[in-house]
């Protein structure tokens, strides 16, 4: 079997972080005497990834998906565990490596605020030796496909923040890396930004057939580009398959909402919650959420009973399913460090 | 100094860099020219100051020469750290660093092929062309002006070149002491009172306050052996003829060694930083 491109084995990073108690006596012990704690921010990731792969990293704020990605583009050295990366060890910072990945912050400019992005384009040329040919077409094919010959020549800082992240990603694609890296790129962006980013992405990735790792807020970035969602919290992978697999392993409950013929009652309320908890009540329709198993019984025993217009089973929405999953595993963990006594 | 981008590419390709960076710089540097026009004639302002205190300190004495130096002469030394200053002065470039370490931007410096120290220095470079470009026709005016006040004219050739490799000199110490100074940084994030102490002892110790020959042996002696003096008295003195022409080339030597010893300082600040950097923050 072949390597894959990228191979996590046991990686951990802990921050040493400088804790101060309120109050200005304790500012001034501070000075002499500094208390530390440890925090955990990836506590052991094993990732295989391979060429090619479109992959979304979910997680909480705090799971450890920045650190991942920082971890794996070499700003920040491990506490332990190996990565590899293309057959390089990200945080050696070897020359050869930084020429074949590219790392994107949505939150981070990296163009040159006051001139237009067509001269950080040329430093970047220069800086990852891009042969004058190839930069033309490179440059071309990302202005056409992004749509920003317009404004090539306007200085960075008046570009909206959606035209401003779409010159970022050239930035970033100029030299063609094999590898990138995303962290939020849409963040703060509207509607149709997002959407042209996740199109422009989703295109450039099977035409180039680079391996792309993506975190992000948004489910609708990842619904639209990822087949493979990674969930990272607590520091460690809770779910790692596709992103339909989600729904299957980690709830066992629909959504079923009916619509009533007749006038709904607070009986006909009552007599439904037997079934499972309502969550909408929009007269003449209900919606509630039912364990799977319980779905067929209860829409015989519904449709005896009632005349109904309309029905619809569903699963719950994605976004939910997975706040849910964040929701649990910090609250085990919560737990966990109670048993232990260091909260 | 090692590579900007440091590679297998060639000699050629490199200087392209180099230039191109240099390039963008410079036009990154004209967006601001308003701004620098008023900032040059703003630094002619405190000179008018001390002139005035000399002339106090002159008609108080009695005395047609303090030391080496006449009235004219004190003005025109003045004069003359202007200049060295404007080589050796680097606004910006200590709290740049440390602001960049704070918010993380120096990323851009680990992900990509790029050396930080070098990126620093061109447009460093370009920082100052563009300066002495905008600069060049109000000091003409003012120099021409007082013109009176350099009694002794234009220096021989010999010294007017070793004038200028001090200045030249001047601008790297300046640079690599200051870069140090905010890499510090990687430590300590907040580096503004240590910049303040610097400033302060730059201030005295490079003759920016009063020309260092008028202090006593003793104080002469220990200062002649810092870095400061290089910063604004050293060419100043050359170029007015205050120290012996064959003892220039001592003085050189002294500032070569610590220069190396501050590209070095900063080469090895650097990378313990980065690594520091990499292992605690993010």
């Amino acid at each position: 079997m072949p390597m894959a491109l990228i191979e996590l084995h046991n990686l951990q990073k802990t921050y040493r972080v400088y804790q101060k108690k309120e109050g200005l006596r304790a500012s001034v012990k501070g000075l002499f005497k500094r208390t530390y704690k440890d925090v955990h921010a990836v506590k052991g990731i094993d990732l295989q990834v391979d060429q090619g792969e479109f992959v979304a990293f979910l997680g909480p704020n705090g799971a450890g998906k920045t650190t991942t990605l920082k971890l794996l583009s070499g700003v920040i050295h491990p506490t332990a565990g190996t990565a590899s990366v293309m057959g390089h060890t990200p945080w050696q910072r070897e020359n050869d490596y930084r020429r074949r990945f590219a790392l994107v912050m949505g939150q981070k400019n990296q163009l040159w605020w006051d001139l237009p992005a067509q001269e950080s384009f040329r430093l970047h040329q220069q800086i990852y030796g891009i042969e004058t040919q190839q930069f033309n077409n490179t440059l071309d094919e990302l202005t056409d496909l992004l749509g920003l010959r317009e404004l090539l020549s306007q200085p960075v800082r008046e570009l909206s923040l959606g035209e401003r992240m779409k010159m970022e990603l050239t930035a970033a694609l100029l030299h063609r890396p094999e590898v990138l890296f995303l962290d939020e790129p849409t963040i703060g962006l509207d509607v149709i930004a997002q959407h042209n980013i996740q199109q422009f992405l989703k295109y450039y990735q099977q035409k180039r057939g680079i391996t792309i790792l993506l975190t992000s807020h948004y489910m609708k970035d990842v619904a639209a580009l990822c087949k493979r969602v990674v969930i990272i919290a607590d520091g460690r992978i809770q779910y790692d398959g596709s992103l339909s697999g989600i729904i299957d392993e980690t709830t066992n409950r629909k959504l079923v909402t009916l619509q009533f013929a007749d006038p709904i009652t607070l009986q006909l309320l009552k007599s439904l919650e037997r079934f499972g908890t309502i969550v909408q009540d929009e007269a003449p329709r209900v919606t509630l959420e039912v364990t799977r198993d319980d779905v067929p019984a209860m829409l015989t025993a519904i449709l005896d009973a009632h005349d109904i217009d309309d029905l619809i089973v569903e699963e719950p929405p994605l976004e939910q399913v997975i706040a849910d999953v964040f929701t649990r595993v910090t609250k085990s963990s919560l737990d966990a460090r109670a048993e232990n006594g260091d909260c | 100094m090692a590579t900007v981008a440091s590679n297998q590419r060639g000699t050629g390709s490199r200087l392209k860099t180099w230039w191109t960076i240099l390039k963008i710089s410079l036009e990154e540097r004209f967006v601001y020219r308003g701004d620098f026009a008023l900032g040059t004639l703003m630094r002619f302002l405190p000179i008018i100051t001390q002139v005035f205190l000399w002339y106090a300190i002159f008609a108080a004495s009695g005395k047609e020469k303090i030391e080496a130096y006449t009235a004219n002469g004190v003005v025109a030394y003045y004069m003359l750290t202007m200049i060295s200053r404007a080589f050796s002065s680097m606004p910006g470039l200590c709290s740049g660093i440390a602001l960049q370490v704070r918010d993380g931007e120096i990323k851009k410096y680990l992900i990509q092929p790029i050396d930080l120290l070098g990126f620093l220095l061109l447009t460093r470079i370009a920082h100052k062309l563009c300066y002495y470009v905008i600069a060049l026709i109000p000091f003409t005016f003012v120099f021409f002006l007082c013109r009176g006040f350099f009694e002794n004219g234009w220096p021989e050739a010999s010294v007017l070149c070793a004038y200028f490799l001090s200045l030249i000199m001047g601008f790297l110490l300046g640079f690599f002491m200051e870069a140090s100074l905010g890499l510090v940084s990687f430590w300590f994030l907040e580096v503004t009172s240590l910049a303040f102490v610097y400033n302060l002892l730059n201030f005295f110790l490079s003759g920016h306050m009063f020309p260092l020959d008028l202090l006593p042996d003793w104080a002469a002696q220990f200062i002649n052996l810092l870095p400061f003096q290089y910063l604004a008295y050293y060419p100043a003195a050359i170029f007015q003829g205050t120290i012996e022409p064959n003892q220039v080339w001592q003085g050189m030597a002294l500032e070569a060694c610590w220069l190396m010893a501050f590209i070095m300082i900063a080469r090895i600040m650097l990378n313990r930083g980065i690594h520091r950097y990499s292992g605690f923050g993010g």
